[in-house]
């Protein structure tokens, strides 16, 4: 408080020691805490894909499953075909944003709000022998809030939903966060993304009641009530992804065998 | 001894932070909508206001008083840092609920203010105390409006269900209000209400008094 301590000279050495400590204290725990953390967001990543494919992994190695069970491959969304995983490639979220490893949409594209696609996704693939068992896709779009992400799993029909969940968003809790909501995923798996013959996605949320058994219900989820905005993205992240943008061209060549 | 007990305690209900000085409500809003979430950022705060006041006394002798509030500042970001890296580290899931609220800290009004008007005057261990004791105030709030924003918003303490929803074929019809931030304005104020009714010696004299009208018609 003195005024010894007003002195220019004092007030930088002060500030530079300050600033020396405290940066030493803050790359210390980044750098020491960093493996831990990176752990534990492939765990995350990994227990929501098995989450996605209704593999039940409560109580278990989630990455001794996630190995066992689950291969993962890249694909180049344009072409539909599997390619090795690009060199700079780190994560889809970052890839989306690498104007390198992605390409921007147009207005009329860009459904789900999204700006940019990676040219190559990752998707994961579960295998009962040499059948395809489960393919698992990542998706994202803008809700209200926040861009969802989340993955989406197929039969191997390509066509039946297996299970559909958001690992990250930033919904209003109660409305639209109940996108977490197990009632809700829970009416997801059975239900058709394309109409016979066409590979134009069809299913999307509906705001009436969906009535199983009715002509289409197949094609319908009960949207979400109190979040109108949060049930269109996630249609228009389905329809995405699902059309001829994500990965419609993909599941074509998947289907006929090609890839 | 007793004086110890009274930094401690003192901050929890008689000079409580949020509902006496008014500081830190912004965040109050943001991380109650369920218990858990309050009570990680009750345990961050109170770390950080802990150390910041400590690590503020420690230096309030040699600082310029010409810088002494970015000086603060450098010391509260850094601790709020690490507490961010450790919970990322430590409690994935619930870091990531609390998401951008953990760096907010940093300006939370209470860790500032207590620097500020606490530690620049007083030794580190009576500030570790006091810091210690106003994080417990301000979780005791955030617990308390926690309590009632996930009880009756989500039916559910913790995360388990004690109110069975409507929606998950129970009785209870949520009140969606509360899950929203501003219910907790609501929240703080009645509570506040009640404790200065309590305890009227938290009623500040009014800053003027309305004069009588003394016209007799209105034109």
């Amino acid at each position: 408080m003195a005024a010894k301590n007003d002195t220019i000279g004092r007030t930088i050495t002060v500030t530079v020691l300050l600033c020396v400590v405290c940066s030493v204290i803050v790359s210390a725990a980044a750098v020491l805490l960093k493996p831990q953390q990176l752990i534990n967001k492939e765990l995350d990543r990994q227990s929501n894909i098995l989450a996605a494919a209704q593999i039940d992994y409560k109580g278990q190695d989630v990455q001794q499953l996630f190995a066992d069970k689950i291969v993962t491959k890249y694909v180049d969304l344009k072409t539909g075909k599997y390619v090795d995983k690009p060199a700079t490639y780190r994560d889809a979220k970052r890839a989306a944003k690498d104007p390198s490893l992605s390409t921007a949409l147009t207005r009329e594209q860009d459904i789900a709000s999204i700006k940019r696609t990676a040219d190559v996704m990752p998707v994961y693939l579960v295998s009962k022998g040499e059948q395809l068992e489960k393919v698992i896709l990542p998706v994202h779009g803008y809700g209200l809030w926040s861009t969802l992400y989340g993955f989406l799993a197929l039969e191997g029909d390509l066509n039946t939903v297996v299970g559909f969940g958001f690992y990250s968003h930033g919904e209003t809790p109660g409305l639209g966060g109940e996108v977490d909501n197990p009632k809700w995923k829970a009416l997801w798996p059975g239900k058709k993304v394309y109409a016979e013959g066409s590979m134009e996605p069809k299913l999307g949320l509906v705001k009436v009641a969906v009535v199983p058994g009715t002509p289409g219900s197949e094609f319908k989820v009960d949207a979400l009530s109190g979040a109108t905005i949060t049930s269109n993205g996630v249609t228009k992240l389905v329809h995405f992804w699902m059309g001829k943008n994500g990965y419609a061209t993909y599941l074509t060549s998947l289907k006929a065998g090609e890839s | 001894m007793s004086e110890t007990r009274d930094m401690i305690v003192k901050p929890i209900f008689a000079n409580n932070p949020i509902a006496l000085q008014i500081l830190g409500v912004c965040s109050a809003l943001a991380v109650t909508s369920n218990l858990k979430t309050a009570m990680v950022m009750t345990l961050a705060v109170m770390v950080v206001t802990a150390f910041s006041n400590m690590f503020v006394s420690m230096m309030r002798n040699h600082m310029p008083s010409s810088i002494r509030i970015i000086c603060q500042m450098t010391i509260i970001a850094s601790l709020v840092i690490v507490v961010d890296q450790v919970l990322k580290a430590v409690a994935y899931d619930t870091s990531k609920q609390l998401s951008v609220f953990v760096g907010l800290i940093i300006t939370n009004c209470i860790v500032m203010g207590r620097a500020e008007a606490f530690a620049m005057k007083n030794p580190p261990i009576p500030s570790f105390l006091d810091g210690l004791g106003n994080g417990l105030g301000y979780g005791a709030v955030l617990l308390f409006v926690g309590f009632i924003r996930e009880l009756f918003g989500a039916g559910s303490l913790f995360g388990i269900e004690i109110l069975p929803l409507v929606t998950n074929d129970g009785w209870y019809m949520s009140n969606g209000l509360l899950l929203l931030p501003p219910s907790a304005f609501f929240i703080i104020g009645l509570m506040i209400w009640l404790m200065r009714t309590f305890d009227t010696s938290q009623v500040e004299a009014p800053d003027f008094v309305i004069a009588k009208n003394s016209q007799k018609e209105a034109f």
